[in-house]
């Protein structure tokens, strides 16, 4: 008989392996809807105050095959993403396509969102396990004052405040642009993106912690003579991240995926402004690709979240 | 000289809606190899009682009094002097195994730490030494199943892993909080036989927290009655059967469904345990009682010596209880 530990590890590898195969229906789900709602808005790409030619309109929307019935179209795109891996020229921009701006966006959010992510977990989880370990202390009233602020300052008004303080005041930090090769290009993006993050989390770990220190496991631990510092690490904090991880599945695609706000304000050229001009100039092939983006990560994250559940907690079993 | 001198121990616990006096002056000695019962309802006190003789009070609670243990008292001990107590010498073996388990560790590691803490042994040996004490508890191959992780184990199976882990260190005093209580009837009978025959084995003194009286009739050698965080009355546990000496006493044992007798109904208290929260003046029985006099209703009777190792705390004759 072969150890158990093989065992469970050929059954996770059959679960990912199913997982994957539920996400291409999933996803291909997610573009037909996707691509409906789109066309069910009223106008189009090339939809412009002053009207063009009827004769234009129709080569336009011959030259991108919107004059085709919706089925084909759908049909056509979902060909050539999975023949060609080919997200289609952007309507607007003429001479680039999706695939383009995706790679020229995404690896500056997925920078300035990975690093905030990173950030907000730390000081999230840091800040809401000190606030229950000292549970009703000045410690815990602090650091909750600290997350309720963070949570209720808007980044669209946190952004301006920073390039006053950093840029305008102290001349310390560039007020905009990016650059991978220089991280004082990232520090404003990144608090911006990651205060409110981290005071989600803050809160959701606070709780947690306070659960799990009132359970009859922790007052086991005590119990045995453990010092107060060893309960909470050994006993206390695996089972309270559990709530915390299922929170930074989603949280990190959003993160990665980038704002607009913070595109906007620091002119990073991110994909966060990328996805809402695209929805604003009706620019069907960028908005249905940056969809799909969030889409693929959004389910291969929490794909990773159960992983790490089971990691975790020993009682589940795939 | 008693192991454990207990004096005047009193819990109170802070709540937005008042004090709760949840304990209120108990004293009692544990000697030497010796087994107690602390019997009442809920809400009596008597789990709090053994919590606060560890520090393991929730953090709103608070003690007053002494807890007198080899010369020092646990109740104002710093905590990291009693961090070389708890486990160690004085263990405890608590109501619910479902939970009281780490679910998210194996039995082997939450075993071993004990020892590592305490006797400074390597993991290898702490975990050969856990196994020698699954084995002690009855748990049938316990050299494969110490891997496992708690909810692999049935109840009765967790509830033997508590109590191996509790006598890790072979404390002085094992104080086991109704350790039956979550468990099905036929478990119990087994759990409890397992109890008093390593309680034998290592000689240890024996604290019963239960409202089992049948329990403490088999296991215990004395016996306390608590009520609203008082001591009601404590005798050895055979004079307290056959004549309780206070009404309290005298109303459990008539609860007590009887196999010999005919019975239309089951005997019980009138009345509730009380809010604990605004305890009356008197005697916190009086509403309940049947033989209530006018100054149990201003007065709280004192625990008097009333015959060789029997105290009681009420002002009728015990000749008017005695049956």
């Amino acid at each position: 008989m072969p150890p158990a530990s093989t065992h469970r590890k050929n059954r996770m590898i059959v679960y990912i392996l199913k997982r994957l195969a539920i996400a291409i229906p999933t996803l291909l789900l997610l573009i037909v809807f996707s691509f409906l709602l789109m066309h069910a808005a009223p106008g189009g790409p090339f939809t412009q105050e002053r009207e063009l030619p009827a004769q234009v309109l129709a080569n336009l929307n011959a030259k991108y095959g919107l004059d085709q019935p919706l089925w084909k179209q759908i049909w056509n795109y979902i060909w050539g993403i999975v023949a060609h891996f080919d997200f289609g020229p952007s309507f607007v921009y003429k001479d680039r396509t999706v695939n383009e701006i995706i790679a020229q966006g995404f690896p500056v959010t997925l920078t300035y969102g990975g690093v905030s992510f990173v950030v907000a977990v730390l000081a999230g989880v840091t800040l809401g396990a000190v606030a229950a370990v000292k549970h009703n202390t000045i410690i815990d009233y602090f650091a909750v004052g600290i997350s309720i602020g963070a949570q209720v300052l808007p980044n669209f008004v946190m952004a301006p405040i920073l390039v006053i303080v950093f840029t305008l005041f102290l001349g310390w930090l560039p007020g905009g642009g990016w650059r991978f090769t220089d991280p004082s290009y990232w520090i404003m993006p990144v608090i911006a993106l990651s205060t409110s993050y981290m005071a989600s989390i803050a809160r959701i770990m606070r709780s947690s912690m306070l659960e799990v220190l009132n359970s009859n496991h922790i007052r086991t631990a005590r119990a045995k003579g453990l010092p107060g510092h060893r309960v909470i690490w050994r006993h206390a904090l695996k089972p309270a991240l559990l709530p915390v991880i299922s929170y930074l599945g989603p949280a990190f695609v959003a993160m990665i995926t980038g704002s607009v706000i913070v595109d906007i304000y620091f002119s990073t050229g991110g994909i966060g402004k990328a996805f809402v001009d695209s929805a604003l100039n009706r620019d069907y092939a960028v908005m249905m690709g940056v969809t799909i983006l969030v889409g693929a990560l959004t389910i291969l994250f929490n794909l990773l979240v159960d992983i790490i559940y089971g990691w975790i907690d020993p009682k589940i079993r795939y | 000289m008693a192991l454990l001198d207990v004096k005047n121990l009193s819990v109170q616990f802070d709540t937005p809606e008042g004090n709760i006096h949840a304990v209120n002056g108990v004293s009692f000695a544990l000697e030497q190899g010796e087994t107690l019962g602390i019997v009442g309802e809920s809400g009596s006190g008597k789990s709090q009682l053994n919590f606060a003789l560890l520090g393991l009070l929730a953090r709103n609670g608070r003690t007053s009094g002494q807890a007198i243990f080899e010369g020092q008292d646990l109740l104002s001990m710093s905590e990291r002097d009693l961090n070389r107590i708890r486990a160690n010498r004085i263990a405890m073996v608590f109501q619910d195994p479902m939970t009281s388990l780490n679910p998210y560790m194996r039995i082997s590691e939450q075993m071993a730490e004990v020892l590592m803490l305490h006797k400074g042994l390597s993991k290898r040996a702490a975990i050969a030494e856990s196994v020698d004490m699954l084995d002690a508890v009855k748990i049938p191959d316990a050299k494969n199943r110490v891997r496992l992780y708690p909810h692999e184990f049935s109840g009765g199976m967790r509830q033997r892993v508590m109590i191996a882990m509790s006598l890790l260190c072979r404390p002085d005093i094992l104080i086991a909080d109704e350790p039956t209580t979550a468990l099905d009837v036929t478990v119990q009978a087994q759990i409890m036989e397992l109890l008093a025959e390593l309680q034998r084995e290592f000689d240890m003194a024996t604290i019963l927290i239960t409202h089992d009286l049948g329990v403490v009739a088999g296991f215990c050698e004395r016996a306390i009655v608590m009520y609203g965080g008082r001591i009601m009355e404590e005798a050895p546990v055979d004079p307290l059967f056959e004549s309780p000496s206070h009404p309290y006493t005298r109303g459990l044992l008539d609860a007590i469904p009887r196999v010999d007798e005919d019975q239309d109904a089951l005997r019980a208290i009138p009345g509730n345990p009380p809010n604990m929260t605004g305890l009356p003046q008197g005697c916190p029985f009086a509403p309940r009682c049947e033989s209530v006099m006018e100054t149990c209703w201003s007065t709280a009777p004192e625990l008097v010596n009333f015959a060789p190792d029997r105290t009681r705390a009420c002002f009728r004759p015990v000749e008017e209880i005695v049956a």
